[in-house]
């Protein structure tokens, strides 16, 4: 049970750094009008096509005690990268990294520009609009970029099985923890997690789909005017 | 914050091109805006709202300069482009643009934030008081009704105490009643305020409500300024006397002048009804557009006589319909005329579809346009 734990705690981690990382490129990206600001979105989006493998890959070799990562993080706080739960969860922020900044650029996108534009000859500068306008009519795609990540990290592999190998207590979440059962044939102890695995992701996007069909929007709205 | 207002005229001299899937458009225009209402009017995609855009700061314009009173807001040889905060400019636009997810009272306190508690809330009674909008404090935009939303819009704007107001179609959607409260309103606030007003519109029905000084423009420019009955009776372009209530358009061709009189006549299509219309420079076989309201065209039962008009023409009325508290008769007089009656004097005159009748012109309800 301590490996579900452990992708819990790793999935909030993840996906509380990946709302405050992905606000800012989110917001940048919606509202740039930069030429070149396709090349960070195709940059963006590249975790949804590569193999997690291959991003792992590369995470490892970052993360690696001659990579550049590695070597930062050990002469920063003296120790390495690779095969540690902060290792991780920096692999993990980036390849869940469009599943928090997508949901954000769709709502920010969505905001109306003459509520921007009212706000500003009211006298309020970016700030205070991004605060008091956009943040208030987004909060369906920031509940939604939250729980995508945090679900999409829960759910993954290929990328703890390269940056993470299998310590248990340290990097060994859920997935790994039912692969390796398997391989061990215990199918009931295997399936109990999968189950268990199964149950969660189907609650959260519930959640997801509730709260985007506004099945509780007034409650929401209530929420924010207290 | 000094936000003491003192009366000042609104300066604007500006030049703006913007390319899009039609091509180019530019704006050329200098306006001048005194305290109290100007109105800008003309056809859409005469290029009002982009003016209103570019005094608020939205826009930013290629050259000319913007100001209020003393104080520039824009100067492109001087490099000067104050941001739209920094304008203290209130824009009210065409959708209003409340923020949804705020109450009436926070959407109004929006632009108060750097104020003290006591002075903002001072100040939101005030203009609460003032737009008649106390007992909506606590409804959000979605829970009220289009005339309290636009006088919400108002009030969110007048209670930053700007120094000058932009108005884009605020009232349209509002019957005609209601309407004129929300101005009356306005007018009140501002006989202490005395703050310039633009206020963009392209009905006719507004410019004579809201009555002073109206700004035509069109195609990006200005076509006229001066009183509503200057400006918008007496047209000089065919797309502004189409925006502003000329029901006949007509293709003719000038056939002889007679410059003692200043008068000229012209022949209509190609049927040989000639009328009289004033002198313009034009010559004998030029084409030219003439404007009638049909207001302006008497109907007449039987050929009138002794009559100081000069154009008198005999036609069949085609169709007559009732329009709200007036009737449109469709006139053939071997070109068309739309002519408007009262009810009653379809029941004098006993005018039905089929009946032989006389059009009576004035030559100076004749209007020559471009």
């Amino acid at each position: 049970m301590s490996s579900l734990w452990l992708s819990f705690e790793l999935a909030g981690c993840v996906a509380g750094i990946l709302l405050l990382v992905g606000m800012p490129v989110a917001y940048w990206l919606a509202y740039s009008r930069w030429r070149g600001k396709f090349l960070l979105e195709s940059l963006v989006a590249l975790p949804l096509v590569l193999p997690p493998t291959v991003l792992g890959f590369y995470a490892l070799l970052a993360m690696g005690p001659r990579g550049p990562l590695g070597k930062l993080w050990m002469a920063l706080f003296g120790q390495g990268l690779a095969f540690t739960f902060t290792g991780l969860v920096l692999a993990s922020v980036v390849y869940s990294f469009p599943f928090a900044v997508q949901p954000l650029i769709a709502a920010f996108e969505n905001v109306d520009q003459k509520l921007l534009d009212a706000s500003a000859v009211l006298g309020a500068g970016k700030w205070r609009t991004f605060r008091r306008v956009i943040m208030p009519l987004s909060l369906s795609g920031v509940v939604t970029a939250l729980v995508l990540s945090f679900a999409h990290t829960l759910g993954e592999f290929g990328v703890v099985l390269m940056v993470g190998g299998n310590l248990a207590g340290v990097t060994r979440t859920v997935s790994i923890d039912i692969y390796d059962r398997v391989q061990s044939l215990e199918y009931a102890q295997a399936n109990h997690l999968a189950l268990l695995l199964l149950a969660i992701s189907f609650t959260v996007l519930c959640l997801v789909y509730g709260i985007n069909r506004r099945a509780w929007a007034p409650q929401w709205k209530s929420w924010i005017a207290r | 914050m000094d936000r003491e207002v003192s009366p000042s005229t609104l300066i604007a001299s500006i030049r703006k091109a913007r390319r899009d899937a039609a091509g180019t458009f530019t704006l050329d225009v200098a306006i001048e805006a005194p305290p109290g209402i100007t109105i800008l009017f003309g056809p859409s995609g005469a290029g009002k709202s982009t003016l209103l855009d570019c005094v608020a700061g939205l826009v930013r314009p290629d050259a000319g300069k913007i100001f209020v009173g003393n104080d520039i807001l824009f100067d492109a040889a001087k490099c000067i482009d104050l941001s739209p905060q920094a304008r203290r400019i209130a824009y009210v636009f065409q959708s209003l643009a409340l923020f949804p997810h705020l109450t009436v009272q926070q959407n109004i306190a929006y632009g108060l934030s750097d104020l003290p508690q006591k002075e903002r809330q001072a100040r939101l009674d005030g203009i609460l008081a003032a737009f008649r909008i106390e007992k909506l404090r606590n409804q959000r935009p979605a829970q009220i009704s289009g005339g309290e939303r636009q006088r919400t819009a108002l009030a969110r704007s007048l209670v930053t105490a700007p120094r000058g107001l932009l108005l884009d179609e605020p009232l349209t959607g509002l019957d005609a009643e209601l309407k004129a409260a929300i101005v009356d309103d306005l007018r009140a606030w501002n006989a202490e305020w005395r703050i310039p007003i633009l206020y963009v519109t392209h009905s006719r029905e507004e410019v004579d409500a809201l009555g002073e000084r109206v700004i035509a423009m069109d195609e990006g420019r200005i076509a006229g300024r001066g009183a509503p009955m200057d400006v918008l009776d007496a047209p000089r372009r065919k797309r502004l006397a189409q925006a502003s209530g000329f029901e006949n358009m007509l293709c003719a061709t000038v056939v002889e002048l007679r410059e003692r009189d200043g008068v000229m006549r012209v022949r209509l299509g190609e049927n040989a009804c000639e009328i009289e219309v004033p002198l313009v420079h034009a010559f004998p076989g030029d084409r030219v557009q003439v404007a009638i309201r049909a207001g302006d065209i008497l109907l007449a039962s039987q050929r009138p006589s002794g009559l100081s008009a000069r154009n008198i023409l005999e036609g069949r009325i085609e169709l007559l319909e009732q329009r709200g508290t007036m009737c449109i008769a469709q006139v053939d007089c071997g070109v068309k005329f739309v002519a408007r009656v009262t009810p009653g004097a379809v029941r004098a005159l006993e005018l039905s579809a089929g009946k032989q009748v006389w059009l009576v012109l004035k030559t100076h309800s004749c209007h020559l346009v471009d």
